[in-house]
């Protein structure tokens, strides 16, 4: 890829370099890369091809990708909204705690997203939840096992990914520029629309397609906190996972699926906002 | 519509405080050397930096009154800056540049970008409407950035540095264009500048700004005649020395500086003190052996720098004090004057002109 084209010359002037890497290196980069093709090529072999438009425009099959799509889109449009907000409060302004909230936020990234389900649970939850409890007493609300516990589960991952490029976005921004756009007669509202967000459309789109991609892929968190219902919280992942169990042709094809989205993100990301 | 500032105003550490006016048809240069505090002044006038203390009025309109607690904001303020880095929006066109303030202020874009294409003909650069601001020369970025400062038809238009960007070539061409905007434009016409060449060709009045003080307000031709400060005498090219001026035996004077001492003339009615003593570079007459005649001061120093202007050199000597010496090519050449070359200098006493501060 891009990448690629412009280090091959740089390697090819200096060809001193490449000979001196050591050839345990080279032993250890190709278990490196093993370890990760092999289980993609797996996959490819297992995948059954001559099954998988059948497969795949399946009832389960198709009911999931909806409900993914819908879970993974609302997700990352959640975490935007709200990470451009809580981005714009943490690279514009100084108030005590501050480390330690972004450290809170950013936890989910590391943490297992099982213990982000129970940790979910416990917030929402109908009986126990410290919110959960209430809004079913008052409002008769239930938030666990319905779409919208999915959606809560898959923000509560994306969220840091989106915080993070946007931050990243907003650091980078040169404020003279909406500066200047005040004097020339913008209002805080046109300035926003025309000047900071174009300027911060790279990050933007990053934020976006992570968040989608990581929200898609959310398993963990999803089966514990809104499990695994078919139509309602069953998205691509907890298929494959049930699948597995019956019919395991179908749970390779539905991987197969998620890779080549999986694949699709790092292709846009690469070309246009990783540079 | 006189621009009428009375100000104090803070970033950081740094504090200006500052007083001056401006009307309309005469184009006032805030004059100063880097760092004193000229950019902190156009952030106070543009509205992004609430002043401290004090009032900013234009046209009986108040824009700050920090006693009174008001505050107009920069976008509400009619005034079109030009600024130092240009901050053109890198993401839109030159033409959606110009564009931008009457879009911001609810125009049409049909016809906000058919006033730009207009605009950026009038400034020559009318071909390159749709380039964006990246592939844009020095010289093309000027004009743009200075379409979109006039285009709203400000009251006050504040140009800050509108030719430190450019090489030389570009600034003779930017500056004549830049002369011929201010011409025809009605309004108040600030140049925030650290050249003196700049200030004096393009404007008509020229604030002094030091170390976050206006030292000196005045014509040119005032400031020539009688600069108060060490940076005003440089600044039109005079030598200047500061300090206290003390009578010898003979009935001069000896100018006293913290980098040497001068004599002068006694000025008539004077009783000594605090002076400033201004000679002429051109009365600085330099030679290789020590000099015969019956000039009084006479100095002896290393070259440090040799700009030719037209036909004449100006010659800084590293002496104490340090001088400037205005002498002809011609001169340069038979001395064999360049860096390093240790020379004499002399001028007599009564070329020393001694103002009484």
């Amino acid at each position: 890829m891009a990448t690629d084209s412009r280090s091959s010359p740089s390697t090819a002037s200096s060809p001193h370099r490449r000979g001196r890497i050591p050839a345990g290196f080279v032993v250890l980069a190709a278990l490196g890369v093993a370890l990760v093709a092999l289980p993609l090529l797996g996959l490819v072999l297992r995948t059954p091809w001559s099954r998988i438009v059948e497969i795949l425009t399946s009832e389960t099959a198709l009911t999931a990708l909806r409900l993914s799509l819908v879970v993974a889109t609302t997700a990352a449009a959640i975490s935007f909204v709200l990470g451009f907000s809580l981005a714009w409060v943490l690279v514009r302004s100084t108030f005590p705690g501050k480390t330690l909230v972004r450290a809170v936020v950013v936890l989910p990234l590391v943490m297992p997203p099982v213990v982000a389900g129970v940790g979910l649970l416990a917030a929402f939850g109908r009986r126990n939840g410290i919110l959960g409890s209430w809004l079913y007493e008052w409002f008769g609300i239930q938030l666990t096992f319905t779409t919208g516990a999915a959606v809560l589960a898959a923000t509560f991952v994306s969220f840091p990914l989106a915080v993070l490029a946007l931050e990243a976005g907003l650091r980078g921004l040169d404020e003279r520029l909406e500066d200047a756009a005040t004097t020339l007669g913008a209002s805080r509202w046109y300035v926003l629309r025309w000047v900071t967000l174009p300027l911060m459309a790279p990050q933007i789109a990053a934020a976006l397609v992570l968040s989608w991609a990581r929200a898609l892929g959310e398993f963990g968190a999803t089966i514990t906190f809104a499990g695994n219902l078919q139509g309602r919280t069953q998205t691509l992942p907890l298929a494959v996972f049930e699948q597995l169990q019956s019919d395991t042709d179908a749970a390779f094809a539905v991987s197969m699926l998620l890779i080549l989205l999986a694949f699709a993100v790092i292709l846009s990301l690469r070309g246009r906002f990783l540079r | 519509m006189t621009l009428d500032v009375d100000i104090s105003a803070a970033r950081g550490a740094f504090q200006i405080r500052a007083a001056f006016e401006a009307v309309p048809g005469q184009t006032v240069a805030l004059l100063g050397p880097n760092g004193s505090g000229k950019s902190t002044l156009v952030a106070t006038i543009a509205g992004l930096l609430p002043p401290v203390r004090g009032t900013i009025e234009l046209g009986g309109m108040m824009l700050d009154d920090a006693e009174g607690g008001s505050h107009m904001p920069p976008e509400r303020r009619p005034i079109g800056v030009m600024f130092q880095d240009l901050l053109l929006f890198p993401h839109l066109s030159a033409i959606d540049n110009v564009a931008f303030p009457i879009r911001a202020r609810g125009g049409a874009r049909s016809d906000a970008r058919e006033r730009a294409a207009d605009l950026l003909g009038r400034l020559g650069v009318g071909a390159r409407a749709e380039a964006r601001p990246r592939d844009l020369s020095g010289g093309e970025a000027q004009r743009v950035a200075l379409a979109r400062a006039l285009i709203a038809e400000p009251a006050l238009l504040l140009l800050d540095e509108p030719l430190s960007a450019l090489d030389v070539g570009a600034r003779v061409r930017i500056r004549e264009l830049v002369r011929g905007e201010l011409a025809r434009f009605p309004g108040v016409r600030i140049i925030v500048t650290h050249d003196p060449v700049e200030a004096s060709t393009l404007c008509d009045r020229l604030v002094l700004v030091e170390e976050g003080r206006v030292t000196q307000i005045g014509s040119p031709e005032e400031i020539r005649t009688a600069p108060r400060s060490r940076y005003a005498a440089d600044m039109v090219g005079l030598n200047s020395f500061r300090g206290r001026l003390e009578p010898l035996e003979d009935g001069a004077g000896l100018l006293v500086t913290d980098e040497g001492s001068v004599v002068a003339a006694w000025p008539e009615g004077s009783d000594g003190g605090e002076a400033m003593g201004l000679l002429r570079p051109a009365d600085v007459t330099l030679s290789l052996q020590s000099p015969a005649g019956s000039a009084r001061n006479v100095f002896r120093g290393q070259v440090t720098s040799i700009a030719v202007e037209g036909d004449r050199a100006r010659v800084r000597l590293a002496t104490a004090p340090p001088l400037v010496a205005e002498v002809t090519l011609s001169s340069v050449q038979r001395l064999g004057l360049r860096d390093g070359v240790i020379v004499w200098a002399s001028f007599k006493a009564v070329e020393v002109q001694v103002l009484p501060l």
